[in-house]
């Protein structure tokens, strides 16, 4: 059997076997260890290829449009950065564009990167750097929040003029659903024992 | 045996970035930089420095949160004329205007939650520090809320970030980011690094000592 230790409150025990789609938590503090799936890899895999292509359809389509006074403009999710940065918030302008757009972008890749390989079995070269850098990435990714906030905008903007959402809006909500599911689904101590197993 | 076994104490360090147990003796230093077998990441018995670098962040945090609040985070110029908003009176202006459910969700997003963190991980630090045996899974689940609720407070920046986006028309409406924008984006993301630089094992590294204690006075059952 294998020793396992718990990263909350580094209690050290035997592994016990746990059932399908089962958590095991540790006993003295609660946090959640592992979850066992046995299909992990090939559901995760086609989710991040979903998100991926949600997320350029995301990114290439206007979010939302807006129309005061007969004067209509359209809103990329870029666009937000392009004009907090020509307001001289620059700092702002790379914080938004990392945590709503480039982090979660490399988030993806890095579990495609690693998910890719692992279902054909290749060999992968480096595997273990792009799941970290996943794990890292975690709490960076906040497509979510961001999709929180332009509800907020929504709402606040709906008594001054009329905003019509587009099609990259609905992607994005997609994305977020799809996201959520490939970290509900995606359970890295599994990965990590394949990751050692391959090499 | 009943007493509770810590992987430190059994001479395994927990990796931090796979979670793969590594043997490394009881008498590894922290100055010897070992690194994990399976992932490659440095190893360390605990975080490094966990309780200075911690309160230097949330120290950091607290200072910009004055701005953050005090400085006004946009401002709204309509027909050349506009009032600056800070966090506080955008929720005030919300609850103005009848938005109630939306004037709580900035209001916990953008002023409890930020507020909560800091004291909370100030709790944390000061009852390690002091040695607290009270209630130790309560205070590791605390950590655990701490730490995964944070980012929503990122929600105000956003709303910002799509206001500027959407409302540019020139001299019938725009939006201008103020200065309390910037303090507030340092805050959430300096208290983000406080809770991910504290380690919720040194709560139960205490109690540990606990049971050295008692089991050397003690036979133990």
């Amino acid at each position: 059997m294998d020793l396992i230790a718990c990263h909350d409150c580094d209690l050290l025990y035997h592994q016990p076997s746990i059932a399908e789609g089962r958590k095991l938590r540790c006993p003295r503090c609660g946090a959640v260890l592992l979850q066992h799936r046995h299909d992990c890899v090939e559901r995760c895999l086609m989710l991040v290829l979903a998100a991926l292509i949600l997320f350029t359809v995301a990114n290439a389509y206007p979010l939302l449009s807006l129309d005061l006074q007969g004067r209509e403009q359209d809103t990329l999710l870029i666009t937000g950065v392009i004009e907090l940065y020509r307001q001289n918030q620059a700092g702002l302008a790379v914080l938004v564009l990392c945590v709503s757009i480039l982090l979660p972008l490399i988030k993806l890749l890095s579990q495609l990167y690693v998910l890719l390989p692992l279902y054909f079995g290749w060999r992968g070269w480096r595997l273990p750097v792009a799941m970290r850098i996943v794990d890292i990435l975690h709490p960076w990714a906040m497509m979510e929040v961001y999709m929180l906030g332009i509800l907020v905008a929504i709402v606040k903007l709906a008594s001054l003029a009329s905003i019509v959402p587009d099609a990259a809006l609905y992607a994005f909500a997609a994305l977020i659903m799809v996201m959520a599911a490939t970290d509900a689904s995606l359970e890295p101590h599994d990965i990590w024992e394949r990751l050692s197993k391959t090499r | 045996m009943n007493r509770p076994q810590t992987a430190a104490r059994a001479g395994f360090w927990l990796c931090h970035g796979c979670h793969q147990l590594n043997r490394v003796g009881i008498h590894a230093h922290e100055s010897e930089r070992v690194r994990c077998a399976r992932c490659g990441a440095t190893l360390h018995r605990r975080k490094p420095n966990s309780i200075v670098r911690t309160w230097a962040l949330v120290m950091a945090a607290f200072i910009l949160y004055i701005p953050a609040n005090a400085l006004p985070i946009m401002t709204i110029v309509s027909l050349g004329a506009g009032e600056p908003d800070t966090i506080l009176s955008g929720v005030i202006t919300l609850i103005a205007a009848g938005m109630w459910p939306l004037a709580l969700l900035v209001f916990f997003a953008s002023i409890v939650v930020p507020m909560l963190k800091l004291f909370v991980l100030i709790y944390l630090l000061l009852s390690v520090q002091f040695k607290s045996r009270w209630r130790p899974r309560d205070r590791t689940a605390l950590y655990r809320l701490t730490e995964a609720v944070g980012r929503w407070s990122m929600l105000d920046i956003f709303v910002i970030a799509i206001l500027v986006a959407l409302v540019k028309f020139g001299s019938i409406a725009t939006i201008e980011t103020g200065a309390g924008a910037s303090a507030f984006a340092s805050v959430v993301v300096i208290t983000m690094f406080a809770a991910m630089s504290f380690d919720p094992r040194l709560i139960w590294d205490v109690i540990e000592s606990d049971h050295e204690r008692e089991r050397s006075t003690r036979n133990p059952s």
